[in-house]
């Protein structure tokens, strides 16, 4: 994507700072309303889906104790991968987003919970709530934008590094709770900086080392443990496993969803100083993307099918992003902006596309068909291994191709 | 009380069992432990039994009588943990109303009961949430929170042959309690009983049939004061009312001008008296503050449209923080006491100690002093 600035048609030229502020007030209205009216039914959804989670999770683990019989092993798989979704994205996510801290329940509240992934809270709460929430789709600012590891935009340079990261993307995909882990401690950031001493961060991996211990121990050694007298070790073991790598799966799919299909838009770090609550607002609005579909869908997602709503209010309970939905997108018609929404099969494989185009050099995806095929990946073979100049004379000829292309396409 | 001493035995025989058992006990609680990270094994167990041996403390609501037009007797089925009280004793109770968790005091109205059960009685007051909540629309079969009982209006061991007790309205909870506890002994009690009780109108007495019954059983002297006809107690009456005041140990139990009233006219005479003070959830609301910060003991003054983080960064006191925007909940204090206005919409938090209220601080302004823990 580009970021929004530099696009040659600007999706909010339209709005005259008096039409953002505006809207920001139409938005604190529906924010208003919500906690007018939030009370008993909001607190007894939330209990209610953490009394079915854990006795999901209990039941599928007692099941997994016979796992080496083959529908036990396929019963409880399914369980506790659907359980720990539910714990981890419509539990977990939203109270250490502080959605429910208003019944002040300290058993369930942002500042006490912590849930059943590498990750520690406190630390996902940093990089999640305060710097994604905040600089969403900044780009050099949100760092959910490719997780450090991937080239999200076109006016990062291209390398031939990044045509390996549709297979970082799936990696991490699989092991996405370590990756969130790695994240959260920016790893990446500190180790070129060498500040792998520093005793703030030393400290943060001790943290993480623990967390993962303990979940460690918990699915590979206590549970395959306590199923030995039916002969069950290494199935739960291999069972906990598959739970945990569908949880990270699904999550890391839903999540590239919320921010990352073609049509979303990006934002320069310039152009977020001194942002009015309007604007931020805005942003946060053409950040974001929808997934439509059915309750099932949303409560699977998190609600995070309703990742505009999400991003407009992180802090209003999750069950009513759907109730709310409705007025919201009321609001993108009434200023002329694009919902993004479609379907899961859709997002995700628009998600995936762009991670793929952009592995590639700019425009190369674009001008490729099953003619010029051969030519083109000849071409792109000497971009990855030619050099600098090299690849700079092959891009401009790219670009050149990709506009005549543009230019065809609109006659 | 007496303490029960057991000689220590010699050698290892008797201690090895018991020793094992509890680290087998031990190991077993690790599993456990282990199986469950990052819930507690409590967690999990509460799923099940929340009013097991060693959960946070709860009662089951297990019926609601009326007692007046807006007073109802909860009684409660407490968890296991439950350590007793004596009669005069108070609790608090944890009430989750339209979806938030709310703490009030309430006097225990009833002496051990043989089922095991606990009691409060509650009467509405105007305005009040959780009273009137508990009142007219809790259930049987509701769970509630408590905290152990607490207090010392009780009555001393031995009773003094004279008793001298003056409650008004509510204040006659405590009292109802150490008066069913007395009558309810197997060994029938010997003592002289005044009891003066003030209330709005005959109709507003809370046990009044029952409190009638005793006083024509002749356990106790009842005198009724009825504001409507009567009006209200005027200490000066005392000795018209009780000529052999001089005599009597008084406790009372009422609104506070009564009791100050009371506490005046007793000392001045040299009689003795014990006092229990229903205090109101009274916090003054207003524009600004004087912040105290708890842990570092800063004091900072901050006006109304000033955030509190804003106003205690300037001052020098080390506060987490985040977006700065009330959106990522980095910057959450624990609010001890005190009243805040969120300056987004204007909406009002009042804090009362051990209600757990957290606020973020970098959209709450000051409005009252407040009690903050950082």
């Amino acid at each position: 994507m580009t970021a929004l600035q530099k696009k040659p048609e600007n999706p909010i030229a339209h709005l005259t700072p008096e039409d953002i502020e505006q809207l920001g007030v139409e938005l604190d209205a529906i924010r208003q309303d919500v906690i007018d009216t939030r009370g008993e039914r909001d607190a007894a959804y939330i209990r209610k889906v953490i009394g079915v989670q854990r006795k999901m999770e209990l039941g599928s683990r007692a099941v997994l104790l016979a796992s080496a019989f083959p529908p036990a092993w396929i019963v409880g798989t399914a369980g506790l991968s659907v359980a720990k979704i539910l714990e981890n994205m419509e539990i977990g996510h939203n109270i250490l987003h502080g959605q429910w801290d208003w019944m002040r329940d300290p058993k369930i509240h942002s500042t006490t919970w912590e849930w059943d992934m590498a990750t520690p809270a406190k630390q996902w709460q940093h990089s999640h709530n305060e710097l994604h929430h905040t600089y969403t789709n900044v780009i050099g600012k949100d760092n959910d934008l490719g997780y450090g590891i991937m080239r999200v935009d076109e006016d990062q340079p291209w390398h031939p590094f990044f045509l390996v990261q549709p297979l970082w993307n799936f990696i991490n995909a699989c092991f996405f709770e370590y990756g969130i882990a790695a994240y959260d401690l920016e790893l990446g950031a500190n180790i070129k900086r060498k500040k792998t001493k520093d005793p703030e961060f030393k400290a943060r991996v001790s943290q993480v080392l623990k967390k993962i211990r303990n979940q460690a121990t918990k699915d590979y050694v206590v549970h395959p443990a306590l199923s030995l007298p039916t002969g069950s070790f290494l199935p739960t073991l291999v069972a906990n496993f598959t739970a945990n790598v569908v949880r990270n799966v699904w999550s890391h799919s839903i999540i590239m969803c919320g921010h990352f299909p073609e049509g979303v838009e990006t934002f320069e770090k310039r152009s977020i100083e001194g942002e009015s609550r309007g604007e931020w607002y805005v942003r946060q609005m053409l950040g974001s993307a929808n997934i439509s579909g059915s309750k099932a869908m949303h409560i699977m997602s998190g609600n995070l099918s309703h990742q505009i709503e999400h991003h407009l209010f992180p802090d209003l309970p999750s069950n009513r992003y759907a109730e709310i939905a409705p007025k919201v997108k009321d609001l993108f018609d009434k200023y002329g902006l694009n919902y993004h929404a479609a379907p899961f099969p859709k997002q995700v494989a628009s998600a995936w596309h762009k991670v793929i185009r952009l592995s590639l050099p700019n425009g190369w995806l674009a001008t490729t068909n099953a003619k010029n095929a051969v030519p083109q990946l000849k071409m792109l073979y000497k971009m990855a291994t030619g050099g600098a100049k090299v690849r700079r004379a092959a891009q401009a000829r790219l670009n050149q191709q990709a506009r005549k292309a543009a230019v065809a396409q609109a006659a | 009380m007496s303490t029960v001493v057991t000689p220590r035995v010699s050698g290892a025989t008797s201690a090895t069992p018991v020793k094992a058992r509890r680290s087998l006990r031990d190991g077993l609680r690790r599993i456990a432990e282990a199986a469950v990270t990052p819930l507690e094994v409590g967690d999990v167990l509460d799923v099940f039994h929340p009013l097991r041996a060693g959960a946070t403390l709860r009662g089951r609501i297990v019926a609601i009588h009326p007692e007046t037009a807006d007073a109802a007797t909860v009684v409660i089925k407490p968890g296991r943990d439950w350590a007793g009280h004596v009669p005069g004793q108070y609790l608090r109770v944890g009430v989750d109303v339209d979806g938030v968790r709310l703490w009030r005091t309430y006097s225990l109205t009833h002496g051990p009961r043989p089922d095991g059960c606990i009691s409060i009685t509650v009467k509405g007051i105007p305005d009040g949430v959780v009273s009137n909540h508990l009142v007219h629309r809790a259930r049987a079969g509701q769970m509630i929170h408590l905290g152990q009982a607490e207090g010392d209006f009780v009555l001393p061991d031995p009773m003094p042959g004279k008793l001298l007790l003056v409650t008004a309205g509510s204040g006659i909870t405590p009292v109802i309690g150490m008066l069913r506890n007395l009558f309810s002994r197997a060994v029938p009690f010997e003592a002289d009983i005044v009891l003066l009780h003030s209330a709005l109108s005959r109709s507003e007495v809370i046990f009044g049939d029952e409190l009638r019954r005793y006083a024509e059983e002749g356990r106790l002297r009842l005198v009724e004061l009825h504001t409507d006809v009567h009006g209200m107690l005027d200490v000066a009456d005392l000795d018209e009312i009780v000529p052999d005041i001089e005599e009597r140990t008084t406790y009372a139990c009422g609104p506070v001008g009564l009791l100050d009233a009371l506490e005046e006219h007793h000392t001045g005479r040299g009689l003795p008296l014990h006092i229990e003070r229903f205090r109101t959830a009274t916090v003054v609301t207003g524009e600004g503050g004087t912040l105290t910060f708890a842990k570092s003991g800063a004091v900072v003054e901050a006006d109304g449209s000033t955030p509190i983080l804003d106003a205690a960064e300037s001052a020098g006191v080390l506060m987490p923080s985040g977006c700065r925007m009330g959106v990522c909940f980095g910057c959450v204090l624990p609010l001890r006491e005190g009243a805040v206005r969120d300056l987004r919409n204007g909406q009002l938090t009042v804090a009362a100690p051990g209600d757990g209220v957290i606020i973020q601080t970098c959209i709450s302004a000051a409005a009252g002093a407040c009690d903050i823990d950082n």
